[in-house]
């Protein structure tokens, strides 16, 4: 992680990034100090939560998606109930919030926003990148949606109807975008190298192909 | 108080109530009326969940749409542009349907 503030004022006596000197990360070190203290977590236990987090990343959504392109029963079952669909490809997204995945059409393009917080697919995707839970974001993909998609280089074809899902309460929401076209002959693992995080998100669409030869 | 069933197609009009704490209905939806989309199930309160509450008796969910052009005054999207957001049913009521 890069802080351009203290790369202006380098500190060499700091070894650890900025971030970890705001108030806010001391403030949790001391909560997590006496939790552990308190006997109501251990260290471990802290730990573990930490390797869940980070064993979870965009490429999950990345598998559904590429399933789904080439599967029409998985993609049904995706649709209809995401976590067992996902527990098929071993993906552990069980838990008490439940999984929506919303399907691109030529008609619908899907976008998804937290507008109260951060609540993401973090189960499957992982951590939401911080454009997701910036104010900036969470404001405006609501009122103004295409141009947000904009931003991000996402030009959506005239006639194409937003739906834009505020996940705030207890469900997290995925998108399946569309199969791109030119990908007929590619497998299962290539279609999957075409699907970013933003795409899962709905502010972009899957990269194209790249033509060999 | 029983929160009102409401079924698929149902108009309700968001509650405009005032309420501190941790409440999952933001400000932009309150007073606008939507369509129930789907019924998403009960869960637990997060009213009272998040003080250390039983988030019991757990509150139903519903999906609810909006027009984008009901919610934005000066909205540049396409008219049949829409949002969905799930909101509990405390904080629905039913609608009627409005002539202006």
């Amino acid at each position: 992680m890069s802080d351009t503030r203290s790369d202006a004022h380098h500190d060499h006596e700091g070894v650890k990034p900025s971030a970890e000197a705001t108030y806010h990360a001391a403030r949790i070190r001391a909560i997590e100090a006496l939790l552990v203290e308190k006997g109501v977590l251990t260290r471990e236990d802290v730990q573990r939560q930490i390797e869940y987090m980070e064993a979870r990343s965009p490429s999950n959504g990345a598998r559904l998606v590429a399933r789904a392109w080439i599967d029409p029963e998985f993609k049904a079952r995706l649709l209809s109930d995401t976590k067992s669909a996902a527990a098929e490809l071993g993906i552990d997204a069980s838990g008490p919030v439940e999984f929506v995945t919303v399907e691109n059409t030529p008609e619908v393009h899907n976008i998804i926003v937290c507008t109260l917080c951060s609540c993401y697919p973090r189960a499957i995707l992982g951590r939401p990148p911080d454009w997701y839970k910036s104010f900036n974001y969470r404001s405006r993909a609501v009122s103004e949606p295409r141009a947000v998609m904009r931003e991000f280089g996402f030009e959506l074809p005239e006639g194409v109807e937003v739906a834009v899902h505020d996940s705030s309460a207890d469900v997290r929401y995925l998108v399946l975008p569309m199969r791109p076209p030119g990908t007929e002959g590619m497998s299962e693992e290539e279609l999957a190298g075409l699907v970013t995080r933003d795409c899962l998100v709905g502010v972009s669409a899957p990269l194209e192909p790249v033509l060999s030869g | 108080m029983t929160p009102t069933k409401f079924e698929p197609g149902d108009r309700v009009r968001v509650r405009t109530e005032e309420k501190p704490g941790h409440v999952r209905t933001p400000g932009y939806v309150r007073g606008k009326i939507g369509r129930i989309e789907k019924a998403l199930g009960t869960f637990k309160n997060p009213e009272s969940l998040a003080y250390g509450g039983s988030g019991l008796p757990e509150k139903p969910l519903y999906k609810v749409g909006f027009r984008q052009t009901d919610l934005w005054d000066k909205y540049t999207g396409q008219a049949n542009d829409i949002l969905y957001i799930d909101l509990y049913a405390h904080w629905l009521e039913p609608a009627r349907q409005e002539t202006s």
